[in-house]
């Protein structure tokens, strides 16, 4: 693979450029210009992991580097996948992603419809509603907080507003029931300007000619909007989610300031947990597996869905 | 003529360069720039203060890398993790003694005390105990008691003496309203206060920690804990914990802890330590909170709520008199190259007169030339608290796993207290089976 990339570096290199410098082959001119490239890949992205991977199957832990490190085989690997507070930790990501990509596609989509259309102020609408998405989930994360406070908090009154409850009978991000829902809605309030942006451009790339011949045959607006519409944003869809489900699987500062994966370990997502185990618990070796296994999960699931996508787009 | 001027200047810059040469890095050896570590809070802007002194006296340069509490283990034991030599000297918590032995981040400064006459006997045997040695009680220094700390309690003096609270107080319990002498006293009265409308505001009963990310939680819980006599082993150094961590004073202890918290403190303190127990008290929410004696020089010097308005008081006892311990050690830091320096600052710190002006300005001396004064108790309204917290004080583990057993702990008494999962029994015995993991992984099972 490395030589037949390297004779066709070699062939599209102007020989007038490699013959002006004396002694050096076009081969090893290429490697000069690749190599340093070559070489950073190895270094930050494929070193590290295979030395990750090597850390996976011992005990090593980076706060104690004078201990003995020992190969304890798969014991890290075994121990992961038994424990059930891990399992717990990935039931809390999986229903964050499924809901925060639910909530935000349906809500995006329908957005990206209405701002779509012509009327007037729609540029200032898009620019409003874009907002949220330019703040940083640091500031969010502290934002919601007080709009979250029981005794302070906005967010409270408004739904004592419509309900009648009284503001402080209910703790948005001290519940064990409405943590987890604290956290989707910010996202979704975050995020889906994102989502919308990119159903905007599905829907502003489908030329107007279809729709008129769909006119001509007396498609319902109903009829139009399944069988033109919906096909012919679906890869941007589909491209969306693909984005915001890695974004959110390693979802780690916005829920941090928000519950701080609390309470108790109700909004303990993954990359929460794993940082624990790596920077607060300092067990390297240990959290090496944990981040391997992420790593594999991820890597596997994003295959099967850009396979997919693939299939999708060639429809 | 210019190439004269030229060389009349060479030859002066060489001649200064070699006075330099021969002058200068004496000075130079002798003065350096230092830098402590330590939290940003009150206590550390009373060692700035103190500091001036030392500089003044040395002609090394203090600078001061203060970290906010929740951030503070992680970016100081990442520094000290790296081999980093941010800093020359650390006031590092109790718990990282152990680590910070054993890991050989900090220097054992046992030959420095002999060399400078500097005995540890002149320091409260607790703190030296706790913020010095490792192994636990051994003769093996690795710090000086630099900061004296426990948790204790504040309240509302002005809302406890008046007379219509006191009255109604009496009509509810059929007691009068004072200092709680107990731990159950003190949920009595913090539930008398809650949500009471007092001055046409609504009031709460007590800000208690229930922190989740760092310590707070452990730290709140431990002080019912401990006054019901828990033990973290049956014998010290055995680890052998069922039993001791999940008995059943233990397990009603944890359950005191849950309704203090869920009848007894304002809405949404569901993630509160310190900086939420000051915002609580200061804002007029509750009528009792707890926190560090560090903090109460700055609360008795508030022109709002301190003076005549607050009093202060002990961890109540329960089955026994017991309090969390808090404070620190300053040691020196073995990637230093400026260890010499940093010594200096320890030896002139650990001086009689020294540790009097440290008191005065508001950090809380172990030194017992400072305690055993007899002005001592009188000198603050919080000062004979201090003393009979100190004489009670219990930590954490400071085993160089300590993070693990602390982010265990954190998770099981939050489960449990906050998030009303499982039972006392139940949290205390998957905290065992957490802890014995953790010291079977160390060999120490």
């Amino acid at each position: 693979m490395a030589d037949s990339t390297m004779d066709r570096v070699a062939q599209a290199t102007p020989p007038k450029v490699a013959h002006k410098i004396k002694g050096l082959s076009d081969r090893a001119i290429a490697w000069i210009f690749v190599g340093p490239t070559i070489f950073l890949l190895l270094a930050i992205n494929i070193f590290p992991l295979i030395w990750t991977i090597n850390l996976s199957f011992t005990n090593f832990r980076a706060n104690r580097p004078n201990r003995e490190v020992d190969y304890v085989g798969l014991r890290n690997y075994e121990r992961i996948l038994t424990d059930s507070d891990i399992w717990m930790t990935m039931q809390a990501t999986a229903h964050f992603l499924f809901w925060t990509i639910a909530l935000q596609v349906v809500i995006g989509f329908a957005l990206a419809y209405l701002i779509n259309k012509k009327f007037k102020g729609n540029d200032l609408w898009t620019t409003i509603i874009v907002l949220p998405m330019m703040l940083s989930p640091a500031v969010v994360g502290n934002f919601w907080t007080f709009l979250y406070q029981p005794q302070i908090g906005v967010f409270n009154y408004i739904i004592s507003f419509f309900t009648g409850a009284d503001p402080s009978s209910f703790e948005m991000i001290g519940s064990v029931t409405l943590a987890p829902w604290a956290i989707i809605i910010v996202d979704t309030w975050m995020w889906t300007p994102f989502v919308m942006l990119i159903c905007l451009a599905g829907l502003r790339s489908i030329p107007d000619y279809i729709y008129e011949a769909a006119e001509i045959d007396r498609a319902s607006k109903f009829r139009q909007f399944w069988t033109i519409t919906v096909p012919m944003v679906l890869p941007f869809l589909m491209l969306a989610v693909l984005f915001r489900g890695i974004e959110n699987f390693k979802m780690f500062d916005l829920v941090v300031q928000l519950t701080g994966g609390g309470p108790g370990t109700v909004t303990e997502l993954t990359s929460i947990n794993l940082k624990r185990e790596a920077f607060e618990k300092w067990r390297t070796g240990y959290a090496s597996a944990y981040a391997i296994i992420l790593f594999v999960t991820v890597f596997g699931l994003a295959s099967i869905y850009v396979k997919a996508l693939n299939k999708v787009k060639e429809r | 003529m210019k190439s004269m001027k030229f060389l009349t200047a060479t030859a002066l810059s060489g001649a200064l360069g070699m006075v330099g040469a021969v002058g200068l890095p004496a000075a130079a050896a002798q003065a350096e720039d230092l830098t402590l570590c330590w939290a940003a809070w009150d206590p550390a802007n009373a060692l700035v203060e103190l500091s001036k002194q030392f500089e003044e006296e040395s002609g090394h340069t203090m600078n001061f890398e203060f970290v906010p509490w929740p951030n503070f283990a992680d970016r100081m034991l990442n520094e000290l993790n790296s081999g980093g030599q941010l800093c020359d000297l650390l006031i590092g918590d109790s718990q990282w003694i152990g680590g910070g032995a054993e890991a050989g981040h900090y220097v054992k400064l046992n030959d420095f005390f002999d060399a400078e006459g500097i005995s540890m006997d002149d320091f409260a045997p607790a703190t030296v105990y706790a913020y010095s040695t490792w192994p636990k009680g051994s003769e093996n220094f690795y710090a000086l008691p630099a900061m004296g700390d426990a948790n204790g309690w504040f309240y509302r003096k002005d809302w406890f003496e008046r007379e219509d609270i006191r009255a109604a107080y009496l009509a509810e319990t059929g007691e009068e309203l004072r200092e709680p002498q107990t731990q159950r006293e003190l949920l009595q009265i913090a539930q008398f206060f809650q949500e009471r409308e007092i001055d046409g505001q609504t009031r709460y009963g007590a800000a208690i920690f229930t922190e989740r990310g760092s310590e707070g939680i452990t730290m709140g819980a431990t002080g019912a804990l401990y006054a019901w006599g828990f033990q973290y082993e049956s014998e010290p150094g055995s680890y052998q914990m069922d039993g001791v961590v999940n008995s059943a004073a233990a397990v009603e202890a944890l359950e005191f802890y849950k309704e203090l918290y869920e009848t007894a403190t304002p809405p949404g303190y569901t993630d509160s330590y310190m900086g939420e127990s000051l915002d609580a008290f200061k804002s007029g929410q509750v009528a009792m909170a707890m926190n560090w004696f560090a903090f109460f020089p700055g609360l008795y010097a508030d022109p709002d709520i301190g003076g005549d308005t607050i009093d202060f008081f002990v961890n109540p006892p329960q089955e026994v008199e017991a309090s969390t311990l808090g404070g620190q050690g300053i040691s020196v830091v073995a990637y230093s190259e400026k260890q010499d320096a940093a010594l200096e600052y320890i030896k002139w710190f650990a001086q009689p007169d020294i540790q009097a002006q440290w008191w005065e300005l508001g950090g809380y001396s172990a030194h017992n030339s400072v305690l055993n004064d007899p002005g001592f108790v009188d000198s603050q309204p919080f000062a004979g608290d201090f003393l009979e917290a100190m004489a009670n004080v219990q930590d954490f583990w400071q085993e160089p796993t300590y993070a693990e057993l602390l982010l265990a702990m954190q998770r099981r008494l939050h489960d449990y207290v906050v998030a009303d999962q499982g039972t006392a029994q139940e949290a205390l015995d998957l905290l065992v089976e957490d802890w014995t993991e953790v010291f079977e992984d160390e060999g120490k099972l």
